[in-house]
């Protein structure tokens, strides 16, 4: 892979030289270390309800963002335009504002070797024509409400984007990438006669063609699915509130696992001693049945990337092992200063922001228990499957919460009767102590999550077998 | 005098209109940032640049599309036009789709204060140092705040511009700063941090970095030593901080979009008896200086006041045109989008009116129950109500606040809730476009040990 296979740079006409030339212009003023982050995004987004396509969308977003490291200090700039003369005065201003003394390192630009593509669609989606992709928010929509006739309102809508990426360091490192990404969102509404509605969601997609919503999950699939959400909660009752055992489901509950201990081992929060796991690498912070990895690597998954967006490979990392804390998520600010090898976690939502340590698709591995003798095995708990919004952490304190949006009581090890959802809350350091069965059945989710961390919104994965955790809090309303 | 963007957006309603499109509106909007980072006293990071885009949104017919593009060269211009009209083509004819009717459009005169020349002097020196004091004045305010997540200040200038093909064409600027810091406190074995800030249009009228930073140690140190508590049903006191995402949920739950597909518990209850006595809300986009504050909507509509909630009685929804159209009634001027798209609804400056008691009478009244400082999670369902979220606070004992609490969940339903909201505090204050005093509620399920 050479320059001249860099969508940007053919674009845009920018050679190894330019580039060059760039980094020595902010590294002008002493910074040590800097990267030039290229980006030209284009975006697609449909939308549909009432069975009518109200809007469509298409937008390109392109620019340039520079940083410039000294110590541990930062200097940010970018520009949208990327003629050589704007590029150097973000590079300059970048440079002046990170330091202030002046040497000047020689440079020597290599391009990555890299063999391996985690995705590698033909022809991404946003390249598709329009009516095709409008088509499966109609199908989408046809589906859910032929799905039971108590569906009476559906909203479709299916967003897309390719991302192109330049980036250059001044340790060296050129890499460009091609990043396709999709999802569709169905969420429809369900109504008795005379009272009041329930609303059920799914969605799903991930670095793939359009070929995935055709073949593998077709519109039907992810309609079905919100249609049935819908219709459960009609019969649901209220959720009990108190201490109790969890049964959690496989796939998407696994953001559990991103907010309990994902985000307090990214090595900033480390570095800098504000998390509830710093200084704890070595410790059992789990049970022995739990794994947990971080995974930029997988195939195809909406949290995959073949670099990170400082130009590192994505890797496979291991953040706790058999219960024992192994690793932090690096970023290339907290690996200089700590001296720790990368892992390849350096993320930014655009080229006007600043990369942070941050996940990419994380899972607990699977463990032996039969999924249904997990569910025989509790006397009186919470079985939750269906975790429709997102979850929250203080990592400072440790406390988490997530939301489960579809719940079943179980009564002498059977699933009796479905509850409405209700916020479940613990302590990072302490929730995965109390993990006593972990089932065989790992599940990825289906690709909708987005992780926010100082403004910075990113897709990422989660993913997890059936759990059992003998003691959590459930937020509900009956006791 | 028409500002060069506002010349922008209208010769691309031109350009747009000359391609085919029979209607158009078109926003462009140019910014430019600058924050700072300190952490332990030394600068972390800093960032300054600009950035410019433009977004149309078309009309053939009665199929609407939209497109957006930052590259604003003429290749990245005409590729926006194309996108727009091919967006367009595959979108579903829909009645109520248009623009407003021409004598809706309009802007509010005079001068809402949006804009502060302050900031436009201000050094980066002086920016720097005071993210540095604000955490100073943390650091030094008591010795167990031993650590910090740091002080920031950041600002922001900027300027859009709209203009449709029904006449209409503004533009107006704004500014904005703020400081905020986050302090860590440890004592023992219990780490807790919190946060606070200060934000205004004009520099002048920053609180002051230093009280930023007492305000913030003070949060934190407050919470060290959290206590779980039983499972129990108990009045619940929301701080005006935490009160502000009750007013969220009121918002979702009566803007236009979630009305007309019924997808909001107060669907269909207009004019009913939807919260207490005590619950009067309004949103108000014409009150100068405040963050919620505009001369005119996302498609060209004067901003203004409207009674949402009176003396617990619902009174209005939050419409654009579109879902007014659909609703049979009249926008009330709340049309808000980004660059493109069919324009969604936003808030003005949205609010809970103040009541007569200072907020510790609330805690007294309370006698034993939870004053929620904080909230986490997303667990809120505003088509059926059901609410169930992380609490962080203290516990209130015999009418004082006794000691802090974590790790709890309260829940409910907001429909209960606001019918039993029993006493709003006098110390409203707005921290952006939404505010709200302390709130007492009779009784919420707080779920712990």
């Amino acid at each position: 892979m050479g320059l001249s296979e860099s969508f940007i740079a053919q674009k845009f006409a920018i050679t190894e030289r330019d580039l060059e030339r760039y980094l020595a212009e902010a590294l002008s003023s002493g910074g040590e270390y800097a990267d030039l982050y290229f980006e030209y995004l284009s975006t697609t987004s449909i939308s549909l309800d009432e069975s009518i396509v109200k809007s469509a969308n298409q937008g390109v977003i392109m620019g340039v963002g520079v940083r410039v490291i000294l110590g541990e200090r930062t200097g940010y700039a970018y520009s949208d335009d990327l003629s050589p003369e704007r590029i150097l005065k973000a590079a300059s201003v970048a440079g002046r504002i990170a330091a202030t003394s002046a040497t000047q390192p020689p440079l020597n630009l290599r391009e990555l070797d890299r063999k391996w593509d985690l995705y590698p669609v033909v022809q991404a989606p946003t390249d598709t024509p329009l009516n095709e992709r409008v088509r499966l928010v109609q199908r989408a929509d046809e589906a859910a409400r032929a799905y039971n006739p108590r569906i009476f309102m559906v909203h479709a809508s299916y967003l897309d984007s390719l991302r192109h990426v330049l980036v250059a360091t001044s340790g060296g490192q050129l890499t460009h990438d091609r990043q396709p990404l999709a999802r569709l969102n169905v969420v429809a509404l369900a109504r008795e006669e005379g009272s009041p509605p329930h609303r059920g969601f799914h969605g799903g997609g991930g670095r793939v063609g359009l070929e995935f919503f055709l073949e593998e999950k077709t519109p039907e699939y992810f309609a079905r699915e919100a249609a049935r959400q819908a219709i459960v909660q009609l019969e649901a009752a209220d959720p009990p509130a108190g201490e109790t055992v969890v049964v959690l489901g496989p796939g998407w509950p696994g953001i559990l696992l991103h907010e309990a201990v994902g985000h307090g081992l990214e090595a900033d929060f480390n570095r800098k001693g504000v998390s509830a796991f710093t200084g704890r690498i070595g410790q059992q912070v789990a049970s022995p049945l739990v794994t947990v990895v971080d995974d930029g690597t997988l195939s195809a998954r909406r949290g995959s990337l073949n670099v990170d967006d400082e130009g590192c490979p994505t890797a496979r990392n291991v953040l706790i092992e058999n219960g024992v804390l192994r690793g932090y998520l690096q970023d290339q600010l907290s690996s200089r200063i700590t001296g720790a090898q990368p892992t390849g976690s350096g993320r930014r939502e655009s080229y006007q922001h600043i990369p942070l340590p941050r996940m990419t698709n994380t899972f607990m591995l699977a463990g032996e228990s039969d999924p249904e003798e997990i569910i025989r095995s509790v006397d009186k708990g919470l079985y939750c499957p269906v975790f429709g919004g997102g979850g929250q952490v203080d990592i400072t304190s440790g406390s988490f919460v997530f939301s489960a949006s579809e719940c079943y009581l179980i009564e002498s090890g059977k699933l009796t009767r479905a509850v409405r959802g209700a916020t479940l809350i613990g302590n990072g350091p302490e929730a995965l102590r109390h993990v006593s069965m972990v089932g065989s059945d790992l599940q990825l989710d289906e690709g909708v999550g987005i992780c926010g961390k100082e403004g910075q919104n990113v897709p990422v994965g989660v993913g997890m077998p059936t759990m059992k955790i003998d003691k959590m809090t459930v937020g509900g309303t009956a006791q | 005098m028409k500002s060069s963007l506002e010349e922008l957006s209208l010769e691309l309603v031109r350009l747009a209109r000359s391609k085919g499109a029979e209607e158009v509106e078109c926003t462009v909007s140019e910014g430019e940032e600058f924050s700072v980072n300190v952490r332990m006293r030394e600068v972390e990071n800093i960032k300054q640049a600009g950035s410019r885009g433009a977004g149309l949104r078309v009309l053939l017919g009665q199929q609407s599309g939209s497109a957006y593009t930052s590259d604003l060269s003429r290749e990245g211009i005409d590729r926006m036009v194309e996108s727009a009209l091919a967006a367009a083509r595959v979108a579903t004819t829909d009645p109520h789709a248009g623009l407003p009717d021409a004598d809706t459009l309009g802007a509010l005169p005079g001068e809402l204060g949006l804009y502060s020349k302050d900031l436009e002097q201000l050094s980066e020196e002086t920016k720097i140092r005071q993210a540095l004091e604000a955490e100073e004045a943390a650091l030094s305010f008591d010795a167990r705040i031993v650590n910090s997540e740091g002080g920031s200040f950041s600002s922001h200038l900027s300027s859009t511009a709209f203009a449709n093909s029904r006449g209409f064409s503004g533009s107006y600027r704004t500014s904005s700063c703020s400081i905020s810091v986050v302090p860590v406190a440890r004592e023992g074995s219990s780490m807790e941090r919190d946060y606070w800030y200060t934000l205004s249009r004009s520099h002048a009228a920053l609180e002051s970095p230093a009280e930023v930073g007492r305000t913030a140690a003070g949060r934190a140190i407050r919470r060290l030593n959290p206590r779980r508590i039983a499972t129990q049903k108990a009045p619940v006191i929301f701080d005006p901080r935490a009160a502000r995402s009750l007013l969220d949920h009121i918002f979702e739950s009566v803007e236009g979009n979630a009305i007309y597909r019924n997808a909001s518990f107060l669907a269909g209850c207009l004019g009913n008896k939807v919260a207490s006595d005590h619950v009067t809300v309004i949103n108000d986009a014409t009150i100068p200086g405040l963050f919620g504050t505009c001369p005119f909507d996302d498609e060209g509509v004067p901003s203004r006041r409207t009674v949402v909630i009176e003396r617990g009685v619902l009174k209005s929804y939050l419409l654009n045109t579109y879902t007014a159209r659909k609703l049979g009634l009249k926008t009330t001027g709340n049309a808000s989008r980004g660059l493109s798209g069919n324009a969604g609804i936003g808030h003005g400056n949205f609010y809970m009116e103040p009541g007569p008691q200072p907020a510790p009478k609330l805690i007294e009244s309370a006698r034993n129950g939870l004053y929620v400082t904080e909230l986490m999670g997303f667990g809120v369902n505003t088509v059926t109500g059901d609410y169930s979220r992380g609490a962080v606070g203290l516990w209130i004992e015999n009418g004082e606040l006794a000691y802090p609490v974590s790790e709890v969940t309260i829940a409910g339903n907001l429909r209960h809730m606001l019918l039993e909201l029993e006493a709003v505090g006098d110390d409203l204050e707005f921290r952006g476009s939404i505010a709200s005093p302390t709130l007492l509620i009779r009784e919420m399920t707080i779920s712990g040990q």
